[in-house]
């Protein structure tokens, strides 16, 4: 299986960090996500090849992290928090907004692969809520007409 | 941590539990503490020698209190002197109860047909702790049963998460095919496969199960435990002789069985069962069990009735007797010691001919002659959990001696011992070696020899993984090793065996196992089912015609008669169909097996679960084989045999001693009560009246073995308390002549066949044929 | 990314270096960057714990552990390595400080790292990243090559003749793996399921060696702690508790953010004063005192001064520092639910009453809020909650328990309310969320 190159250099690197190889596990299941878009039954065998795990080991681990998921989805995951601090700052509003606006639910994908949305627990926004990440990227202190404009920022892209 | 429930050589701690003062090993686990004291902790995660979890917490109790204030929980805590302990109070009593409530919640209340019902630990604790009463009114999470193998089903929930089933897979089993995935109210157990399991389908995690998550193929949906008859008994299919349980119902048939397990722990082998003792039960159900003796009538094999039949044996045996015929008996591995010593006594004594043997898989003779002398040096399955260091010589243990490779498998993960591994593949016991040495194919009597002392051999078992250097350094070490127990395979063979008992001789406390294939191979071997040595290895006067003599006799037409009892020679012991045209063949057997459908008559006989009697596995353990149930119209192949000779006009007492210093305490043959001890014979011959047995009693035969039959003066009580008891016959034999060659046939079974017996089994071909269609699939892409 | 806030009331420590552009390597050096680690390296190990016991530090990341007593356990032999292990997995749900410190401070986390490392004998550390954070992922990546760059970390830091590693970790999205022991785990390349203790990490913790864990804050206050004395830190607080915070106010105040406060600072005021009061003109009606897990206060309790210990006194804890309000007009019940929809989702499901308990509550609690509530439900939530507390194999069980039981206790009025069909006293118009909130797949 190709990785990039980036990818190779980081796992290379990574395995002397460590007594162990398993240890490069998580990290490396979430960069590998990034690279494929999810973990395929690829990414499962040939991490478990590397490290010297069975593909049961693999699936355990994934399995358990709910950043890793087994299916691909839209190029913008919308993950919108509706934990405490957000709830109470209109989070629920966002995220029934967006499912309105995309046509989707919790973990759909629009038809045109271009977003998912995903309900999601705190991400450590808390003194900045409603905030939502799409892909790794924060936005904070949203309402629905910051939202429009986000979604619409990145439909553009 | 699984050593942890030892505490061996531990100083004592004293610690009070509920006011009663308990001592146990400083570092041993409350709970097992507790337990030994006759105090029960309940438990659904906790499992002795298998890592510890802390998942269920069932087990809390309060300790030390106020220093701890929280409950704690028994399986974790390791105890120390002074510790105060409360097992029983409200408190406790409510969490427990609590711990079953909150269970319950999303369990199925399916109890009256899950599998489990009746021998679930939930519903035992659900009944000990009162938490009938839900307070839950939540749809429960549902989930689709499915189907792993032809043998494990999971209906998941069902599945309390007590991670049983998935230690044991790892931890002593060894396979790692199961696991968890997800997490919270979503954790699933799963399978290696994704949807199925690729393992050595042993069902340990069947019965490990304390609810009825995980059900076996066989017996799922069959029945109610408490609707069977649960008789122990010895497994019919390897050498290693595992206790199972068969769960039994009577059936139009007469009798079926319906399960195999040994959860009660009664055995040698613990809980542990592979998938043969476990399932592979299930010839004896086939419909195309013989039930009808069958006699050739112009040319067609003829329904008959049983006085008919062994009517025209009897007469046809004592016209070829008369004309002076040559006769041939030949023997099964199968056979229990009583139905081999009278099939060897009736050949000598009733037809005069020492034409007789069965397939041989272990050269016994040369292993008893080998330990002439040193009893002490014999090896059983036990020590094997036991001694600090093994070794492996030849062989694949996992595949052909289940058994003994989970005895040193978790004698290196609970007790550290040594396991050194000698042999020409990279066999799964590797991964549990301390040292593993690769010799060419076939060399194993090379290194028997190097072993032994001579220094030439090395360079014929120098390999790039094991050189000249190493081998030396191995030997060293093996030298010095404390109580080594070596087990070799039929690989080794008379000098090959004379060199490694020196070798053993020479280390301290070593003690040997020569490695056979079947059920009672060694026993067999020890009744004498040879045509140069008797019962007890004693050279006979005169030797008769080996198999091969036998073979070659009857293709000159010189076989008159030719006897077969649990054997398939045709199939597999290399006579030639057409060769027998002009031999009055007999078969006695289960199936129309290819010699039967040749015969002029067979006798439908007993599986060995239907059938009492002794086996004596192939490190000598001696134990007693109880019949599970009559399958009608079939008989014991001890009988069959008596009724033969009866029928040739012999007084049966002279082969089954009758009268005067028998005892009548392994039961009658059939009925009931069979199996079990005669109490009319007792009582009987308690009030100096003597019993009179049944000539079909193959107890009454027992007797005349323990007196004749070097080494089998085992304490009889023991054995009839169902435990395993040591034959001590290598040691007490006769020295033999050393180069008494030997023609092997071993069977070289995987854990999914069982010589000629295994086709027989579903179970085993639908595995089999899983796995054949999974290559295939794998082979195509 | 996140916006800094400032208030005059703050001491600032921690939050120093905040928007001066410190995670630049030269920057932080014209801040006093790195001068603790030198300073350190000239003192005996024994020297260090000492300063680090006298400060009064205690750990940031929930339990309040003192510091430097945690690091006087590691064993002064050992035949396995030892290690630091830097938390920051910051997942509590109220909490986002520990991000603003890695934004802002990269440096003075791995500076704090070294030196945990050098009192107890560790010459590797790990500092965990949760997964998400994947901006702060890089800027701490960089911060640590940017180091070893200079020869501060790698082979004979400072020309001490100690070599010292610093490697970064990241998650895939766990709260529980926040947890101590499972944390461990997970760096191991495990599920994050935590471990049987005893034995704790500082005896046997990562690859079975003695291993520090602490939070983010408390290691990035340990460099002040060297450079000022542990007299100084402690004197920030009240006594046992040592230095400043950094508290979260989110919820309904005006004025949100992370603000550097002194411990014992009032809970009250911070939330009136530093908080700016609540948003609307509306009043408060409850407080979360130190993130979801804790107990919460009624308005009328808060009072209190915001360290450890008189936290502790007043029934709840002052855990990780997020201090959530909430107005008159939010439904009590739902809060609960929300609360206990984290937890379900973030239970990793070892340990019975946990995963069930966490599930049933969830589904009990959705019921009840939707206006199928029966009168025996809010004891049955009272009674599971309590028979979690205390009795998981973690404490996230506990984490889970704790604040359900004060919402029943403190507004009962409110689960009343809901009874015999009424939908939520508290809904607006058309609110979606009435009828069913919205639920976490799992
Ligand atoms: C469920 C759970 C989640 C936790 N999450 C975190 C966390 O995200 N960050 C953190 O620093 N500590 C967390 N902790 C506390 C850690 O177990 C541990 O006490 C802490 O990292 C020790 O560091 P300290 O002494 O510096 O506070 C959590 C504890 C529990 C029980
Ligand atoms: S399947 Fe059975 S043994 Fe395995 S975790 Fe579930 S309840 Fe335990
Ligand atoms: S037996 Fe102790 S927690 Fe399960």
């Amino acid at each position: 299986m190709r990785f990039s190159d980036a990818f190779e250099a980081r796992f290379t690197e990574m395995l002397t960090h460590y007594p162990t190889k398993r240890s490069v596990l998580v990290p490396t299941l979430l960069f590998a996500q990034d690279e494929v878009g999810y973990v395929s039954e690829d990414v499962i065998a040939e991490l478990a090849t590397r490290l010297e795990l069975t593909t049961l080991d693999v699936r355990n681990v994934m399995s358990y992290y709910s950043m890793l998921v087994t299916k691909p989805r839209g190029k913008y995951n919308v993950q919108v928090c509706t934990n405490i601090a957000c709830t109470l700052k209109g989070g629920d509003e966002l995220l029934s907004h967006c499912a309105k606006r995309l046509g989707i639910g919790h973990k759909g994908t629009t038809a045109d692969g271009q977003f998912s949305l995903e309900e999601v627990e705190c991400i450590g926004a808390c003194s900045w809520a409603p905030a939502i990440q799409v892909n790794y990227d924060f936005h904070e202190n949203l309402d629905v007409p910051k939202m429009d404009a986000v979604l619409d920022g990145y439909a553009k892209k | 941590m699984g050593t942890r429930g030892f505490g061996f050589g531990m100083a004592d701690a004293n610690i009070t539990v509920d006011g009663k003062k308990i001592t146990a090993p400083a570092g041993s686990l409350l709970i097992d503490a507790c337990k030994n004291a006759g105090i029960e902790i309940p438990s659904f995660c906790y499992y002795p020698n298998l890592s510890l979890q802390g998942a269920c917490r069932m087990c809390v109790v309060r300790v030390d209190a106020p220093k701890m204030p929280k409950l704690q929980t028994a399986c974790t805590t390791t105890i120390s002197d002074g510790m105060v302990v409360t097992t029983d109070s409200e408190e406790v009593k409510q969490s427990r109860k609590a711990v079953v409530e909150i269970l319950l919640g999303n369990h199925p209340l399916d109890c009256p047909v899950c599998d489990a019902g009746g021998q679930c630990e939930l519903q035992d604790m659900t009944f000990t702790y009162g938490a009938s009463e839900s307070r839950y009114v939540e749809p429960k999470n549902h989930k689709q049963e499915q189907q792993w193998s032809p043998v494990v089903f999971f209906d998941s929930p069902r599945c309390i998460l007590c991670y049983r089933c998935v230690r044991v897979c790892n931890e002593a089993m060894d396979v790692a095919a199961l696991g968890v995935e997800n997490r919270g109210v979503s954790s699933l157990i799963v399978p290696n496969g994704g949807d199925h399991l690729d393992c050595e389908e042993c069902g340990m995690c069947i019965d490990i199960c304390p609810v009825g998550a995980l059900t076996s193929g066989s017996y799922r949906y069959k029945t109610r435990p408490w609707e069977m008859n649960h008789v122990s008994t010895i497994c019919t299919h390897c050498g290693d002789g595992c206790k199972t349980t068969l769960g039994v119902r009577s059936s139009e048939a007469g009798m079926e069985i319906l399960r195999g397990d040994n959860r009660d722990k009664s055995g040698i082998n613990d809980d542990f069962l592979c998938i043969k003792g476990r399932y592979a039960f299930d010839f004896a159900n086939r419909e195309d069990r013989l039930r009808q003796p069958l006699v050739r009538k112009n040319g067609v094999l003829t329904a008959v009735t049983w006085e008919e039949a062994v009517t025209a044996v009897g007469d046809k045996f004592a016209e070829v007797k008369q004309s002076g015929g040559v006769f041939g008996v030949i023997g099964s591995p199968r056979s229990t010691n009583e139905e081999a010593y009278l099939l060897q006594k009736f050949a000598r004594s009733t037809l005069g001919t020492n034409n007789i043997d069965h397939q041989r898989t272990a050269d016994f003779p040369a292993f008893v002659s080998a330990l002439a002398g040193k009893p002490e040096m014999a090896g059983s399955m036990r020590d094997a959990y036991m001694v600090p260091a093994i070794l492996l010589l030849g062989g694949d243990a996992t595949d052909e001696h289940p058994l003994l490779a989970y005895q040193v498998r978790n004698n290196v993960r609970l007790h550290s011992a040594k396991l050194y591994v000698v042999n020409s593949q990279e066999i799964k016991l590797k991964r549990q070696a301390a040292e593993f040495a690769q010799i060419p194919a076939g060399t194993e009597s090379g290194v028997a020899a190097f072993l032994a002392g001579d220094d030439s051999a090395v360079a014929a078992i120098a390999t790039a993984i094991t050189s000249a250097d190493a081998w030396r350094a191995l030997r060293e070490t093996l030298r010095s090793a404390q109580n080594l127990l070596i087990a070799f395979s039929s690989d080794l063979q008379g000098d090959g065996i004379a060199n490694i008992a020196k070798f053993a001789g020479s280390v301290s406390g070593a003690k040997v196992i020569c490695l056979a294939d079947y059920a009672n191979s060694r026993g067999v071997a020890d009744m004498g089912l040879y045509p140069d040595l008797l019962p007890g290895y004693a050279s006979a006067a005169k030797a008769g015609l080996d198999l091969a003599g036998m073979s070659a006799a009857a293709q000159q037409g010189k076989l008159g008669a030719l006897l077969v009892v649990g054997a398939n020679p045709v199939y597999d012991l290399g006579f030639a169909a057409d060769s027998l045209n002009n031999t009055f063949v007999v078969v006695q057997d289960m199936f129309l097996t290819e010699t039967a459908a040749i015969a002029d008559v067979v006798l439908p006989s007993a599986s060995a679960y239907e059938t009492s009697g002794t086996f004596t596995n192939t490190s000598g353990d001696l134990q007693l084989v109880k019949k599970a149930g009559d399958l009608h119209g079939t008989k014991p192949d001890f009988e069959i045999i008596v009724r033969i000779a009866s029928a040739m006009g012999v007084d049966v007492s002279t082969l089954v001693p009758l009268g005067a210093g028998t005892t009548a305490d392994m039961g009658q043959s059939r009925g009931a009560q069979s199996g079990e001890a005669d109490r009319s014979a007792v009582y009987l011959q308690k009030q100096g009246l003597e019993a009179r047995v049944s000539p079909f009693d193959a107890a009454a035969l027992f007797d005349e073995i323990q007196r004749l039959v070097p080494g089998y003066d085992v304490s009889r009580m023991n054995l009839m308390a169902g435990n395993d008891v040591r034959t001590t016959t290598a040691g007490k034999a006769a020295a033999l002549p050393a180069s008494r060659g030997e023609s092997l046939r071993p069977a070289h079974d995987t854990l999914f066949s069982s010589g000629s017996l295994g086709r027989y089994s579903r179970v085993l071909n639908s595995v089999a044929e899983n796995r054949d269609s999974k290559l295939v699939e794998v082979a195509a892409d | 990314m996140a916006d800094l806030v400032s208030h005059p009331d703050e001491v600032k420590v921690v939050s120093r270096r905040f928007g001066l552009g410190a995670a630049n390597l030269d920057r932080y050096l014209e801040l006093d960057g790195y001068k603790a680690v030198q300073k350190a390296l000239a003192m005996q190990s024994a020297d260090i714990i000492e300063e680090v016991k006298k400060s009064n530090l205690r750990g940031r990341g929930g339990a309040g552990f003192p510091t430097g007593l945690k690091w006087s356990f590691v064993p002064k032999e050992s035949a396995k390595p030892k290690y630091v292990l830097c938390n920051g997995d910051e997942s509590e749900p109220g909490t986002c400080k520990d991000r603003l410190i890695f934004e802002h401070d990269p440096h003075a986390v791995i500076e704090g790292a070294v030196i945990a490392g050098l009192a107890v004998g560790a010459r590797k550390a790990y500092i965990y990243v949760r997964g998400e954070y994947r901006y702060l992922s890089l800027i701490m990546q960089k911060a640590i090559a940017d180091a070893y760059g200079r020869g501060f970390l790698g082979k004979n830091i400072f020309g001490s003749g100690i070599d010292f590693d610093v490697f970064w970790h990241g998650g895939a999205g766990a709260y529980e793996v926040g947890e101590e022991s499972a944390l461990m785990e997970s760096l191991e390349g495990k599920r994050g399921i935590p471990r049987i203790r005893p034995p704790f990490p500082a005896v046997v913790g990562l690859w079975g060696g003695p291993t520090v864990i602490n939070n983010v804050e408390t290691l990035a206050s340990v460099p002040h702690i060297m450079l000022g004395g542990g007299e100084w830190f402690a004197n920030l607080g009240t006594p046992r508790n040592g230095g400043t915070r950094l508290f979260c106010l989110s919820g309904h105040m005006n004025r949100c953010g992370v603000y550097e406060l002194p411990l014992g600072y009032n809970l009250k005021k911070m939330i009136y004063e530093v908080g700016g009061g609540i948003t609307g003109g509306r009043s408060l009606k409850a407080v979360v005192p130190g993130g979801s897990s804790t107990p919460l206060f009624r308005a009328d309790e808060i009072d209190v001064a915001m360290d450890f210990d008189s936290v502790a006194k007043a029934g709840s804890m002052l855990g990780s520092g997020g201090v959530t309000a909430i107005d008159d007009q939010t439904c009590m019940v739902k809060f609960a639910l929300r609360i206990i929809k984290f937890y379900q989702h973030e239970s990793c499901g070892w340990c019975i009453p946990c995963r069930e308990g966490t599930d049933w509550i969830k589904k009990s609690l959705t019921r009840f809020h939707a206006g199928g509530g029966l009168r025996k439900d809010i004891d049955d939530v009272k009674y599971l909650a309590q028979n979690m507390l205390g009795r998981t194999f973690c404490p996230l069980g506990d984490a889970a328990a704790m604040p359900i039981i004060s919402i029943v206790d403190k507004f009962r009025d409110e689960f009343e309310a809901h009874l015999e069909g009424r939908p939520c006293p508290h809904a607006k118009e058309g609110d979606a969320a009435n009828a069913l909130l919205p639920m976490l797949a799992h």
